[in-house]
């Protein structure tokens, strides 16, 4: 067998059904081994980016390790961008890239890139394979590293003169030799104890829960132990859905968006357990300030974690699943006491609010409010970056694990496109909905051909306030609205000092979505009105294909509840809503 | 406080893997003071020893980082052992302008080793401990030191 036929016996050896990919000159032989390949389902991109998303996106709403195959160069430096958004938000994905062959490499060769060093820091681990004789086992390690331990993206940078050299006797490999690699899943009996106790002294408990719930599978441990002790939690946007956002034990997402009793009670708290959460700043605010009055204890997979951002008093090292389910045995079961009532009546007095009446202009709120009512709450719910994000992940009511899939650690404009593909072709019985900006959508909007082609039924919602809105809202906030280079409406012709939207505005909004959606093959729909907003969600989510659903929201609004930046957590703006009542 | 730490970490003999080491440290804008890698008694694992000036939490965080590489098979923040010994390998070439005996003298006294000797300069090797290095260079500095060249600090625990 050669190195290519190898690679594509290790995918299947690893369980691998779909492959993201593009092709180029080094990785012809691989695809020239997929040619007349029937087992895996090779999607053609139409970015190298975008099939790492996608393989991103099949990754994190399965749990499988998600694959992408790109070109050396170029496509290699566009594949770069995927891999860093796996690698903050610990998404199992394995990136195998063609590299110029060995005698060429350092020499500036035609579509030369050096892969391994720049996939270095932004990778779990990377490999530059010089040798057919250690391809087999890197496949095999390299799966193993992926989604093992903390997951993360791995890639694999192969020369096309190994691709191409044959190996006798090839066999994959059965045992994996990493002597520096071994992950610790069990967590010390001692700390778990130590842990227990203090749970169980504490006056004012909170968990505080995130994405290492989702990947270690721990749902179901995580309520039992909330359950058993009437111990109030709140989630990270990378942990939605990992219990039902109406559990009543369930104070909503914390941080810089968030709820005003998840963060309160952060604030107050006497004791905080965190589980599989990484004390990120747009959860903490000022650290300095924040949950000064806890004791903190840190469960997580990763050691380096512990004791990352904050001090730690009692840390314990090992998988979420595991210690929890150890935990749930010595914790004794307690009523809620005077704290959880306070808590929860925090969160029933402080409801989202904004406004929004017949026939006016959109409300982005309203929006996904009216998907999550049409779609049973049961989509599972792909985002961009931006407010859309923020308000997808405060108003759908979140139901069950891997549906609400977002870049929340590197904040990826055009992520939500391709990695709702990926999310859709892993589970062709879902609704899968791609709910993007007006900016983050143009940022992966090829994919749509993708899309048409391959019938991959992503409905996107395109929530257009013809603004790059995040950045606006900041500058409305903190820089004296000074709309800088955040209009997509602006033209030469406009006032170099305009403050925002006025009847000078120009008409004209490009591109035209619809338009855009049409001349690639997919159904465009839009709607500007409460009215049009419903009759369009029901024609585009009954729709059995790929569908660009066009919502004209309010120019100017933004996203509440919002601590600025640098602010403990507690000093929340809760937005003009609430200041009215 | 930031303070002088001697780690020794056991990796694996794998292309790359003294950048993914270097290269965690400088991401974090952190500075290495000296950093050494040799062979050890088994042909896949080598030695790296790597000295660094920081605070304990940043040193634990640097410590944890290094252990999540996966060519990193052991991390050892050596300082943090009452018992170690330190060693260092100095070659050092120093003018013999201003007083040759005197000069002479001293690297006898501190028991280095004369490689080269010419007209105009002595070649000079030493081992030793951190402060007889300090205080050997302190002494022979008056003379002219031409060029000096280290290996970085390396270390045993001795339990």
């Amino acid at each position: 067998m050669n190195g290519s036929q190898i690679v594509i016996d290790a995918l299947k050896q690893e369980g691998v059904d779909i492959l993201f990919g593009y092709p180029g000159g080094v990785v012809i032989p691989i695809f020239d081994a997929l040619f007349k390949e029937k087992e895996l389902n090779v999607i053609l991109n139409r970015h190298e980016q975008a099939s790492v998303h996608a393989a991103d996106g099949y990754a994190r709403s399965t749990g499988k390790v998600g694959v992408a195959l790109v070109t050396s160069g170029p496509g290699s430096t566009n594949a770069i961008t995927g891999i860093a958004t796996a690698k903050l938000d610990s998404v199992p994905i394995v990136v195998i890239s063609g590299q110029v062959k060995n005698g060429f490499i350092g020499t500036d060769g035609f579509q030369e890139v050096d892969m391994s060093g720049m996939t270095r820091t932004i990778s779990k681990h990377n490999y530059l394979v010089n040798d057919i004789n250690d391809l087999p086992k890197t496949m095999k390690e390299a799966f193993h590293i992926a989604r093992t331990g903390r997951p993360g993206p791995v890639s694999i940078d192969i020369p096309v003169d190994v691709l191409l050299a044959v190996l006798k006797n090839y066999k994959y490999p059965e045992e994996i030799k990493l002597p520096g690699y071994k992950p610790t899943v069990e967590g010390n009996p001692k700390q778990i104890k130590k842990l227990a106790e203090t749970i169980q002294k504490a006056e004012k408990p909170l968990f505080y829960t995130g994405g290492g719930i989702v990947a270690s599978g721990a749902e179901k441990e995580l309520l039992a132990v909330v359950e058993k002790t009437n111990i109030p939690f709140v989630t990270t946007l990378m942990g939605l859905g990992s219990s039902d956002a109406d559990h009543p034990l369930f104070l909503g997402m914390p941080g810089m968006h968030g709820r005003y009793a998840a963060n309160h009670a952060m604030m107050q708290c006497d004791l905080m357990i965190a589980v599989g959460v990484r004390f990120d700043d747009r959860v903490t605010g000022d650290l300095s300030r924040f949950a000064t009055k806890a004791t903190i204890a840190h469960i997580d997979i990763d050691p380096a974690e512990i004791g990352k951002n904050i001090q730690t008093e009692i840390p314990v090292v090992g998988d979420a699943k595991h210690v929890l389910k150890e935990l749930n045995k010595i914790l004794k079961a307690c009523p809620a006491n005077g704290w959880c009532k306070t808590v929860t009546a925090w969160r029933d007095e402080s409801p989202l609010t904004y406004s929004q009446k017949p026939g006016e202009a959109l409300a982005p709120q309203y929006v996904i409010e009216k998907l999550s009512e049409l779609s049973k709450d049961n989509a599972i719910i792909v985002t961009d970056v931006g407010q859309h994000q923020m308000f997808s992940a405060l108003y759908y009511k979140h139901k069950g694990p891997r549906c609400f899939i977002s870049s929340g650690g590197l904040g990826t404009m055009g992520f939500g496109l391709p990695a709702a593909m990926g999310a859709a072709l892993a589970n062709p019985k879902r609704q899968v909905v791609a709910i993007c900006g007006d900016g983050g959508f143009q940022m992966n909007i090829q994919e749509l051909a993708t899309c048409a082609i391959n019938n991959i039924p992503v409905k996107a919602l395109v929530i257009n306030n013809q603004y790059l809105g995040m950045v606006r809202q900041w500058q409305e906030l903190f820089w004296n609205k000074q709309y800088s280079k955040v209009c997509l409406k602006q033209t030469p012709n406009c006032p170099p000092e305009c403050k925002g939207p006025n009847p000078q505005c120009p008409e004209v909004y490009r591109p035209d979505f619809v338009k855009v959606a049409e001349a690639n093959g997919v159904k465009g729909l839009r709607a500007s009105t409460p009215e049009e907003l419903v009759a369009m969600l029901k024609e585009g989510l009954a729709y059995p294909g790929p569908v660009v659903m066009e919502c004209i929201v309010r120019k100017e609004e933004n996203v509440y509840p919002m601590v600025p930046g640098g602010k403990p957590i507690d000093e929340i703006l809760l937005g003009p809503e609430k200041e009215k009542a | 406080m930031k303070t002088k730490h001697t780690i020794r970490l056991k990796v694996l003999n794998t292309v790359g893997v003294m950048a993914r080491i270097t290269g965690l440290i400088s991401q974090r804008g952190y500075n290495i003071d000296s950093i050494m890698s040799t062979p050890t008694e088994i042909p896949e694992i080598y030695s790296v020893h790597l000295v660094l000036t920081e605070t304990e939490d940043q040193i634990e965080q640097i410590s944890k980082q290094l252990n999540k590489l996966v060519d990193v098979v052991k991390v050892t923040d050596i300082s943090h052992n009452k018992n170690y010994i330190v060693r260092e390998f100095i070659m050092v070439k120093i003018s013999t302008s201003k007083n040759r005996p005197d000069l002479l003298q001293v690297i006898d006294l501190f028991r280095a080793k004369v490689l080269d000797l010419s007209t105009n300069y002595v070649v000079v090797s030493m081992t030793g401990g951190p402060r007889k290095i300090k205080r050997f260079l302190e002494v022979v500095q008056p003379f002219g030191i031409q060029e000096l060249d280290r290996s970085g600090e390396f270390a045993v625990l001795d339990v």
